[in-house]
C-alpha cells in the first residue's frame, strides 16, 4: 500500500525543501530508504530537528563513546536520561549537567540566555531532583565595545532575571574575554539538583495504553527551528534575522512546574517523563518511545495552542518554554489531574503509548506523521558521521613563539595593574552581585576556588562545584588544554577540601566540518578523557555545541568543564583568603615558568600564543591528594590554585579577600616566575609550627614545596618588585568591571 | 509559639524561612497555602516570604494581595496578629495597604544580592527586643525593586513615630547615601505598622540564622517574636 497516499503533507517536499531545513542530499536520500517514501512535511521537518547537529550528535557521537562515562558514583550512564546522577550517600543522589545558550545568546541575549537557565533546569527537574545550585561559564570578547557590552549586559540580566525568580541560587561559574568570541559569545548554564535514589523519575516511555499528556505552558509559533536552523549552523549576514528563533523565557511558569512535576514523581503517577527542550514534541515523544521500543499516538488538536491556526509542522517543531511530555499511569491520572490543578499547571492529554514503535501523528483528523521512533534517535537510526581532520596551520606559528626569553624578563609594576583590572581577571562583583546566589540557604560560599553548597537532607555534608576551561590553552594545545580544563576543575573543587567525583562537559567548537576544528575537537576529547580517568571523574552527560563561528573565525576550542564535588565534613571546608598574621606562605606544587597563552602574555604581545603549560597528570594527581590530606589533617588554613595572571594574582587575591598583606621573597623576580601559568600549583598558608611536618608530608610524595614568606601587614609585598597597599590593589580589582560597564 | 508561612505559587524563600525557625530556632510552624481561606487558631505570627508571589511581571505583589488567603491574612492583622514581611513580603504588605509607602525599582535598575549593614533602629519592637540599642548587624538583601518611597508626610510620620526599625549603614553605623543599596528615601530598610505589629523589610534575616552560612545576625528577628509569647 502507498503510504504516502494515506499521509498528508502540507507542502510537496523534494530535495530542495531538505536542504531549506537543514538535512544534506545525502541524509535526505538516507530518509527515503529508511521510508520507503517521500516524507511528509511535517515528517521531514521532524528528521531535520532530529537528525540535526544539536539532538543527534551526529558529528560527535563517536568521540564521545571514547570518554569514560561510568562507574565510580554514577547512578545512570551519560546519555541514558535527562542529566547525570550521582550518588552521594545516605540514600540522596545528585543530578547535574550543563548546555549551551550560545547561538540564541548572541542574537538576543536576555531571552537567549534565560531560556539556557530554564532549559538547563528543566533537566535537572524532569528527574525528581529539586535545583539547589546553578553555575554559568561564559565567554565574550574584548569589553572594549558597545556591542560586548550590550551582550554582557544582556545575558547577565538574563540569568538573572530566570534564575532568581525561580529560585535557585546562582553560586558560580567563569567567565574570559577574548577577540575571538566577538560574535559568537558562549553561554553554558549548569545546574545541580538533588533526589532521593528512590524517588527519580526516568525519561523512558512505558505502559502500552497509558495517557501521554503534555504538561505547563502552550505551544506557540516561538522557537521553531531553534535547532536545526540556528543552533546548527555559523553565523552569517542572515542570522540576525532569526531572531524569532529564540523562545522567550516564563521563570514563574517553570517554578510552578518544577513543583507540580516533583510533587507529580512523589506521587507515583509519572511512568515516564522528559522536558520539551530543542526540537519540542518532536524530540520528547520520540526520544521517550525509542528508550522502550514503543510508540506514540498524538493528536496535536488537542495541544494546547497560543495559536489556533498553528500547522502540525509548527506544533511539532515549536520550542516553546516551560513545557514537559508525561507518560502517567492510566489509573493515577485523577491523581495527577489534582497537583497540577492545585499548582495552576495545565495539564492536556495528547495521546496514548502503542506497541508498534511508530509514532503517529493526527491534526485536523488527517494522519500527518508515521514515523519510527528508533530511526529519529541518537543511538538508532540517526546518523553517526566521522569526520576529517587536520591539524591546523596557526600551531605552527603559536608554537614557535619564543616565550622562553619573554619568561627571563624583570616585569615593571604597570604589568601588574594591567593584569589585575584586565577584565577576564578582575572581579566579577557586577555581574555576580545581580544574581541571588542565597536563596534555599544553602550556600556556604561563592568566593573562592570553588563554590560550597551545604545538603541540608545529610547534615555536615556538602557538594562544592566549580566550571572551568581556559580555552586559550586548548587553542594552542587541544589535548593539553582539554586535560587542563579538567585538572584545574578538580584542583578548584580540591582546594574547598571537596573529592572530585564527576563531570559534566560543554563543548564549544566551531564548525565539525571544517577539518582544523575537527582536529581540535578529536584532540580535546582524548585530552578530556585521559584527565577524567586519571582522576576517576566520569563524565555523566553534557552537551556538544558546534558551529560557534562567524565568518571572520572560529571560537577557540572550549570544552568547558563542569565539576562535582564532595565534602564529607562541613568543619573542614577549606578557603582561600589569609588568615593570621605571621602565617607561613609556600607553593606546592610543579613550576616551570611558562608562559604560552598566559594573560601576562595576551598584555605584553597582544595576542594568544606560544604553546600550552606543560599539563602531567601525575603531578596533578599528586598535588590534589596530598592537598587533600592537608585539608583533611587540618594543617593548612587557606589553599588557592595559581591560574590566570600567575603568582602575583593568585596573592593579590588571596590579601584582596583577607584584607590582609604579605611579604613574599622569590629566588628571582622575573616575569615567568611572577605571572607564570604553569599547571599544578597551590599556594597555601599555615602555622609555622606546621611547617615541618608539612615539607616532611610533600617531601615523601615527591611533591615541590617552596615557602615564599609570610602573611601580614598592609600592603602586598613582593621583595624587590612590589609595595602596594591591598586597599589599593582591593579599589582596582574590584571596580575594573563596574568602571567599564557603566561608562 | 507558632510561625505561619505563606505559600504564594512563586514564593522560593518560604522553605528558607521554614527551615530558619524551626531547624535552626526550634520553633514550631506551618506552611499556609495562598488558596487557604482559613489561618489556623494557634498561628502566633505570619511570616510573608520572599520570592515572586505570582510572578511578578505586573509589579511586585500586586496581584498576591487578590489572593484568598490574604484576606485572612488583612483581618489576622486587624485582629492585632504579629507579621513579618520579607522583602517580597514586604512588597506584598504595602501593596495590601497594611505598611505605608512602596517599593520601587532600585536605582540601578538592576537586581542586587549582597550583604548590607543595617541598624537597628528601635529595639523596642516585638521583632527587635533581642537587639541591643544601636546594634550594627549584617544581612543579606536580594531584590530588583527595593527602593522604599513614601510621601514627605509619611516618611515624616515613620521618623517622628519611631517606625523606621532598620536602615541601611556601614558597619560603623553611619547612614549615608553611599551605604544605600537601592536609593530608598531616608535609608529606609525596614519599617513597623502604628501598632508595631507589623514588619516589613528588604534585608532577608532567615537567610543569615546559621553560622555555616557566615553569619547568624538574623536569628534575633525570630527570638524576638518568640519573646513576646514566653509567658
Amino acid at each position: 500500500m502507498d503510504k504516502s497516499k494515506e499521509l498528508f503533507s502540507e507542502l510537496e517536499v523534494t530535495v530542495e525543501t531538505a536542504k531549506e531545513l537543514g538535512l544534506t542530499e545525502k541524509e535526505y536520500t538516507l530518509i527515503l530508504e529508511i521510508l520507503g517514501r517521500t516524507p511528509t512535511y511535517t515528517e521531514l521537518g521532524v528528521y531535520s530537528v532530529m537528525w540535526s547537529e544539536h539532538c543527534s550528535y551526529k558529528n560527535s557521537i563517536k568521540q564521545l563513546k571514547t570518554l569514560p562515562r561510568s562507574g565510580g558514583r554514577l547512578l545512570v550512564e551519560a546519555g541514558e536520561e535527562n542529566a547525570g546522577l550521582v550518588d552521594i550517600g545516605h540514600g540522596y543522589a545528585i543530578a547535574f549537567k550543563i548546555e549551551s545558550h550560545n547561538h540564541p545568546s548572541a542574537i538576543e541575549p536576555f531571552q537567549g540566555a534565560a531560556t539556557g537557565v530554564g532549559g538547563i533546569l528543566r533537566d535537572i527537574f524532569t528527574m525528581g531532583a529539586r535545583p539547589i545550585a546553578a553555575l554559568n561559564s561564559l565567554r565574550f570578547g574584548e569589553l572594549d565595545n558597545s556591542r560586548t557590552k550590550y551582550l554582557l549586559s544582556g545575558v547577565v540580566h538574563g540569568i538573572s532575571h530566570y534564575g532568581n525568580c525561580f529560585g535557585v541560587p546562582t553560586v558560580g561559574g567563569e567567565i574570559y574575554f577574548d577577540n575571538c568570541y566577538n560574535d559568537n559569545p558562549l553561554v553554558n548554564a549548569m545546574a545541580v539538583g538533588i533526589v532521593k535514589t528512590d524517588k527519580t523519575a526516568s525519561a523512558a516511555s512505558s505502559g502500552v495504553g497509558n495517557p501521554v499528556m503534555i504538561l505547563g505552558s502552550s505551544t506557540g509559533r516561538d522557537g521553531i527551528h531553534g535547532a536545526s536552523l540556528l543552533a546548527s549552523r555559523e553565523f552569517d549576514e542572515k542570522t540576525a534575522d532569526m531572531r524569532p528563533t529564540v523562545q522567550v523565557g516564563d521563570p514563574f511558569a517553570e517554578k510552578l512546574l518544577l513543583e507540580a512535576t516533583i510533587e507529580l514523581i512523589e506521587a507515583g503517577v509519572i511512568a515516564g517523563i522528559q522536558d520539551m527542550g530543542a526540537a519540542g514534541i518532536s524530540c520528547s515523544t520520540t526520544e521517550m518511545s525509542a528508550r522502550n521500543k514503543l510508540g506514540m499516538d498524538i493528536n496535536l488538536d488537542v495541544v494546547p495552542l497560543r495559536e489556533q491556526d498553528m500547522s502540525a509542522y509548527e506544533i511539532m517543531l515549536s520550542e516553546s518554554q516551560e513545557r514537559m511530555l508525561a507518560v502517567i499511569h492510566h489509573d493515577k491520572v485523577d491523581k495527577a489531574v489534582e497537583i497540577c490543578n492545585k499548582w495552576d499547571v495545565p495539564i492536556t492529554k495528547i495521546g496514548t503509548v502503542t506497541d508498534d514503535g511508530i509514532i503517529h501523528i493526527t491534526r485536523h483528523g488527517k494522519k500527518v506523521v508515521e514515523l519510527d521512533a528508533d530511526y529519529l534517535v541518537l543511538g538508532g537510526g540517526a546518523p553517526q558521521y566521522d569526520r576529517e581532520f587536520k591539524e591546523p596551520e596557526y600551531l605552527k606559528e603559536t608554537s614557535a613563539y619564543d616565550t622562553d626569553s619573554v619568561a627571563k624578563h624583570t616585569p615593571v609594576v604597570g604589568d601588574f595593574l594591567e593584569l589585575i583590572k584586565s577584565p577576564t581577571i578582575a572581579s566579577k562583583r557586577w555581574i555576580y552581585e545581580q544574581y541571588d546566589s542565597q536563596v534555599r540557604t544553602n550556600t556556604v560560599s561563592i568566593k573562592g576556588d570553588a563554590a560550597v553548597v551545604r545538603i541540608k537532607e545529610i547534615p555536615g555534608k556538602a557538594i562544592a562545584v566549580k566550571t572551568d576551561c581556559n580555552s586559550r590553552y586548548t587553542y594552542l594545545n587541544p589535548y593539553n588544554g582539554a586535560a587542563a580544563a579538567v585538572a584545574e576543575a578538580a584542583r578548584n573543587v580540591v582546594c574547598t577540601g571537596a573529592k572530585p567525583v564527576a563531570i559534566t562537559n560543554c563543548l564549544n567548537f566551531g564548525n565539525p566540518y571544517d577539518p582544523e576544528v575537527y582536529y581540535q575537537f578529536r584532540e580535546a576529547i582524548k585530552g578530556m578523557g585521559d584527565a577524567c580517568r586519571k582522576f576517576d571523574t566520569p563524565v555523566t552527560g553534557g552537551n556538544v555545541s558546534f558551529h560557534n563561528e562567524s565568518q571572520k573565525f572560529a571560537v577557540y576550542p572550549t570544552p568547558t568543564i563542569g565539576m562535582l564535588g564532595i565534602i564529607e565534613d562541613v568543619n573542614k571546608i577549606m578557603t582561600y583568603d589569609f588568615k593570621n598574621d605571621g602565617d607561613v606562605i609556600a607553593m606546592v606544587g610543579f613550576e616551570n615558568c611558562e608562559l604560552g597563552g598566559s594573560e601576562y602574555l595576551k598584555h605584553f604581545a597582544g595576542k594568544i600564543t606560544g604553546k600550552a603549560p606543560v599539563m602531567n597528570l601525575d603531578n596533578e594527581k599528586n598535588l590534589q591528594d596530598n592537598l587533600l590530606e592537608l585539608i583533611d589533617k587540618c594543617l593548612i588554613k587557606s589553599a588557592h590554585d595559581i591560574s590566570e595572571g600567575g603568582l602575583a594574582i593568585c596573592l593579590a587575591e588571596k590579601s584582596i579577600a583577607s584584607g590582609k598583606g604579605c611579604k613574599v621573597l622569590l629566588t628571582e623576580n622575573t616575569v615567568g616566575r611572577i605571572f607564570g601559568e604553569s599547571q599544578s600549583r597551590v599556594i597555601v598558608t599555615f602555622d609555622a609550627s606546621n611547617q615541618n611536618v608539612i615539607e616532611n608530608l610533600c617531601k615523601k610524595s615527591n611533591l615541590p614545596i617552596e615557602i615564599i614568606g609570610n602573611v601580614g601587614g598592609e600592603s602586598l609585598v613582593i621583595d624587590g618588585y612590589l609595595d602596594m597597599p591591598v586597599n589599593e590593589i582591593r579599589e582596582i580589582y574590584e571596580n575594573a568591571i563596574s568602571n567599564i560597564m557603566t561608562n | 509559639m507558632k510561625f505561619g508561612i505563606v505559600v504564594f505559587p512563586g514564593s522560593n524563600c518560604d522553605h528558607d524561612a521554614y527551615y530558619s525557625v524551626t531547624g535552626n530556632l526550634g520553633y514550631s510552624a506551618e506552611y499556609l497555602w495562598h488558596k487557604d481561606t482559613t489561618i489556623p487558631k494557634d498561628i502566633d505570627c505570619i511570616i510573608l516570604p520572599g520570592g515572586f508571589s505570582y510572578g511578578d511581571y505586573l509589579r511586585c505583589g500586586a496581584i498576591a494581595r487578590f489572593s484568598p488567603l490574604m484576606n485572612e491574612v488583612i483581618k489576622f492583622a486587624n485582629n492585632g496578629g504579629y507579621i513579618i514581611g520579607i522583602c517580597n513580603g514586604f512588597q506584598i504588605l504595602t501593596e495590601s495597604g497594611l505598611l505605608p509607602g512602596t517599593l520601587l525599582r532600585n536605582e540601578n535598575l538592576k537586581f542586587i544580592c549582597k550583604d548590607v549593614f543595617l541598624k537597628v533602629e528601635n529595639n523596642s519592637t516585638p521583632f527587635t527586643n533581642k537587639f541591643k540599642s544601636d546594634s550594627i548587624i549584617r544581612i543579606p538583601i536580594a531584590h530588583g525593586e527595593g527602593n522604599y518611597y513614601a510621601d514627605d508626610s509619611t516618611v515624616e510620620k515613620l521618623e517622628n513615630e519611631n517606625q523606621i526599625v532598620f536602615r541601611y549603614t556601614n558597619e560603623k553605623g553611619v547612614a549615608d547615601k553611599s551605604f544605600n543599596p537601592n536609593g530608598s528615601i531616608n535609608n529606609i530598610a525596614g519599617i513597623i505598622s502604628s501598632n508595631g505589629r507589623i514588619l516589613g523589610m528588604m534585608p532577608h534575616p532567615e537567610r543569615y540564622c546559621d553560622d555555616l552560612l557566615g553569619c547568624s545576625d538574623g536569628t534575633s528577628v525570630f527570638h524576638s517574636i518568640a519573646n513576646n509569647f514566653i509567658k
